[in-house]
């Protein structure tokens, strides 16, 4: 019942991944993605491990990560737009050979 | 005896000769490099005689009941495989032929060494390039003949006979600016290549059935007993013949390209634009006999293979009429007397083949007369021949030309030469005293015992050559008078090139007496031999018959030469252009062999071969430069990718679950 939400938001963050222009909108889609990983490894622990916690540390480490990541992807985002004056991934070619 | 042991030393020293002047030589002056190189194969010849004469004469192990026995004084394992079950050995074996060998070799090497001290030291006036690789290949030419004489057992032998075809080569294209001797020694090395791949064949077959490589193995001491599993491999047929009956033809194929016999004597004429010591030395008296040296020393194996004995006789008695044919119309001096040479050496080959060696008794002489009348052929044909091939490099040093249009009368002017090249050609024409009335008259007495024919043919053959010889000869010294091209008329040559002529030309007088008959036989016992009268006579006057007709035609300038010429144009052509093998053999080669398998082989290979990885490699090309705009360097569209895969890679699991 739970994993419905998580495929929406699954399916929401590839889509928002492939179509969206803008970096930070593109960081947004892919920390959905990950929250609807973390969700299925609640989800699973709780119903088919129900004595065990990995899961559930899992989620909490998986977190963890994506806040680090999150920080570290808006700082690049950040200095990019310092140089390039855009966000817009299609028009950030400076670095294309 | 110590000093046959000492064999090995006649080996070593032209090895050394050649390692050192071709090493340390080019660095020293050259006058120092000739006289180094002349030195060392003194030091060979007196070795050589020693031995010979030890051998011969001395008492000890060699001779015993007056049979010469087979020494092997060194014997070396040099591979070893399959715990000793296919071993290769070198060594040295003396008998009576290798002995005389020695002596033929190094007399005629050491001749040749002082001669070209003269012929090479100025080439039209300028030094000659590449003195010093010249001696340095003499000496290689030297080791690797004298190495085969000596050899223990068959391999050895072949790698030797690779060998001096290898020295030939080099020896043959030492003129390498000039085009024609590049040519020529690659025909030369071509040729004899392709004759001694038969006779490696030969030596396969052959050493398969007897499993082993080494004469005495397989004949037995003095060819006394061959071995037991060659006379049980003489049971088992191939295609109708035996297999030993095959293998010893292509051992004989092997030496018929050596020894130039038809239809393998293309490579003799051009291998003439070598300098002409060196056709002495190797296109006269020493390499072209290695074929008919092959051949005696497997003799015993021969006399039982009756068909192999065959096929060698007609070949032998063919090539001779052929060669002299041809000799009798050619006009450049040195391709007359390779003629001559091919001619003898099938003389030495019918000779051999005619002999049997069964001990019986065929009209007063002993049987095995043809073998020892064969060696001492060869003994004195190396001796004359060398010494002709000798005087027509004095001559062509002299008149810088190879034509005899271009000498004519030498006579006056070079009056040593001209007897020295008389001598020579008596001595070939067989006349008494002098050395090839000796043995020509014993290989005849040998072909009349063999049947009739085969006598009248080998006589009517002698008489050409003693036509042909005195054509050349009168050619060169007498027709009319000089015509001096030039400020200097031509002239006797320096020292250094007249005593070589004089020391053969006396050798060619006396060497008819080296009673033969006693010292080398196929089985080491002493052959009784007379002179058979009858045929003597008759051959030295078929002889004299072909000196007058010669005499006649060429002694003065006439027109009878040039009426006959065009009375038999066609054949007289034919003959000049040498019955047109030549062009036979560009025939094969360029149109059939180039034409009908090389090109399609060529094609097959650009096309199918090349093609298929052309082919390989443009796909993966044209294939990746289609696909190149997948790659645009933006991560959504490798997402997009990405999921498509990830999404069909379900679908499909998903149906194969489903299907299980």
């Amino acid at each position: 019942m739970y994993l419905i939400p998580s495929l929406i938001m699954f399916g929401c963050g590839v889509y928002g991944f492939i179509t969206r222009k803008n970096m930070i909108a593109m960081l947004i889609s892919l920390e959905l993605m990950l929250n609807a990983v973390d969700i299925n490894f609640a989800v699973f622990n709780r119903y088919l491990f129900p004595a065990g916690h990995e899961g559930m540390f899992f989620s909490l480490f998986a977190i963890a990560i994506a806040a680090a990541e999150t920080a570290v992807a808006i700082a690049i985002i950040i200095n990019v737009y310092r140089v390039a004056k855009k966000v817009d991934i299609n028009q950030i070619t400076k670095m294309k050979f | 005896m110590q000093i046959l042991d000492s064999t090995i030393l006649v080996l070593a020293i032209p090895l050394f000769m050649f390692l050192f002047l071709g090493l340390v030589g080019v660095k020293m002056p050259r006058k120092i490099t000739g006289v180094i190189g002349v030195l060392g194969m003194a030091v060979t010849t007196i070795l050589a005689y020693t031995i010979a004469f030890v051998y011969f004469f001395g008492e000890g192990p060699q001779k015993v009941d007056g049979v010469y026995q087979q020494l092997v004084p060194v014997d070396w394992t040099w591979l070893s495989f399959y715990a000793d079950k296919l071993v290769v050995r070198l060594g040295v074996l003396l008998d009576p032929i290798s002995a005389m060998m020695l002596v033929v070799i190094s007399t005629v090497s050491f001749m040749v060494h002082l001669y070209s001290l003269g012929y090479m030291s100025d080439h039209d006036g300028n030094p000659e390039k590449g003195f010093q690789r010249y001696y340095a290949d003499l000496a290689l030419f030297t080791f690797s003949m004298l190495g085969l004489v000596v050899s223990t057992n068959i391999f050895q032998m072949f790698i030797f006979f690779e060998m001096v075809g290898v020295s030939s080569y080099l020896l043959i294209g030492f003129y390498y600016g000039l085009q024609p001797a590049n040519h020529a020694s690659k025909k030369a090395f071509i040729v004899t290549r392709l004759a001694d791949l038969f006779f490696l064949i030969g030596i396969l077959i052959l050493s398969f059935y007897t499993k082993t490589f080494d004469f005495i193995n397989i004949m037995g001491k003095n060819g006394g007993e061959v071995c037991n599993a060659f006379t049980s491999a003489q049971g088992l047929t191939f295609m109708g013949c035996s297999v030993t009956g095959w293998a010893l033809t292509f051992i004989f194929i092997g030496g018929a390209g050596k020894s130039a016999m038809y239809p393998l004597h293309i490579w003799l004429p051009d291998a003439m634009e070598g300098p002409t010591p060196v056709s002495a030395l190797i296109h006269a008296a020493t390499m072209v006999v290695a074929g008919v040296f092959l051949v005696a020393r497997l003799f015993p194996l021969y006399v039982l293979e009756q068909g192999a004995m065959d096929i060698i006789c007609v070949v032998g008695a063919f090539t001779a009429f052929y060669a002299a044919a041809i000799a009798c119309t050619q006009s450049d001096i040195k391709r007359a007397l390779a003629f001559s040479t091919i001619s003898q050496i099938a003389f030495m080959m019918t000779s051999l083949a005619v002999s049997s060696a069964n001990g019986q008794l065929i009209g007063g002489h002993e049987a095995g007369l043809g073998y020892m009348a064969s060696m001492f052929h060869l003994f004195t044909h190396a001796m004359f021949k060398a010494l002709l091939f000798l005087c027509a490099g004095a001559i062509i040093h002299a008149v810088h030309s190879n034509e005899n249009s271009k000498m004519h009368g030498l006579h006056k002017y070079m009056p040593i030469t001209s007897i020295a090249f008389l001598i020579g050609c008596l001595a070939i024409a067989g006349i008494p005293p002098f050395a090839g009335f000796f043995s020509k008259d014993e290989i005849l007495v040998a072909c009349y015992e063999k049947g009739l024919g085969w006598g009248l043919w080998m006589s009517m053959v002698a008489g050409m050559t003693a036509f042909y010889m005195f054509r050349i000869y009168y050619l060169i010294f007498f027709w009319k008078k000089h015509e001096v091209h030039g400020e200097h008329a031509p002239k006797d040559q320096p020292w250094t090139m007249t005593v070589p002529l004089i020391v053969l030309a006396l050798i060619s007088c006396v060497a008819g007496f080296v009673p033969f008959g006693d010292l080398v036989t196929w089985n080491g016992q002493a052959l009784e031999t007379h002179m058979n009268w009858p045929i003597a006579g008759a051959s030295v006057g078929i002889a004299l018959v072909g000196i007058g007709l010669a005499t006649v035609m060429y002694r003065k300038e006439n027109p009878l030469p040039d009426k006959l010429a065009t009375m038999f144009k066609g054949l007289w052509t034919a003959s000049y252009r040498r019955f047109y093998m030549d062009e036979l053999y560009q025939f094969i080669t360029h149109k059939i062999i180039f034409q009908g398998i090389s090109k399609p082989i060529a094609w097959f290979d650009r096309m199918i071969i090349d093609g298929f990885f052309n082919l390989m490699g443009n796909v993966t090309n044209s294939a990746s430069f289609g696909i190149r705009k997948m790659q645009s360097g933006s991560v959504q569209g490798y997402v997009s990718y990405y999921i498509i895969g990830a999404m069909l890679l379900a679908a499909i699991t998903g149906v194969v679950i489903l299907c299980i």
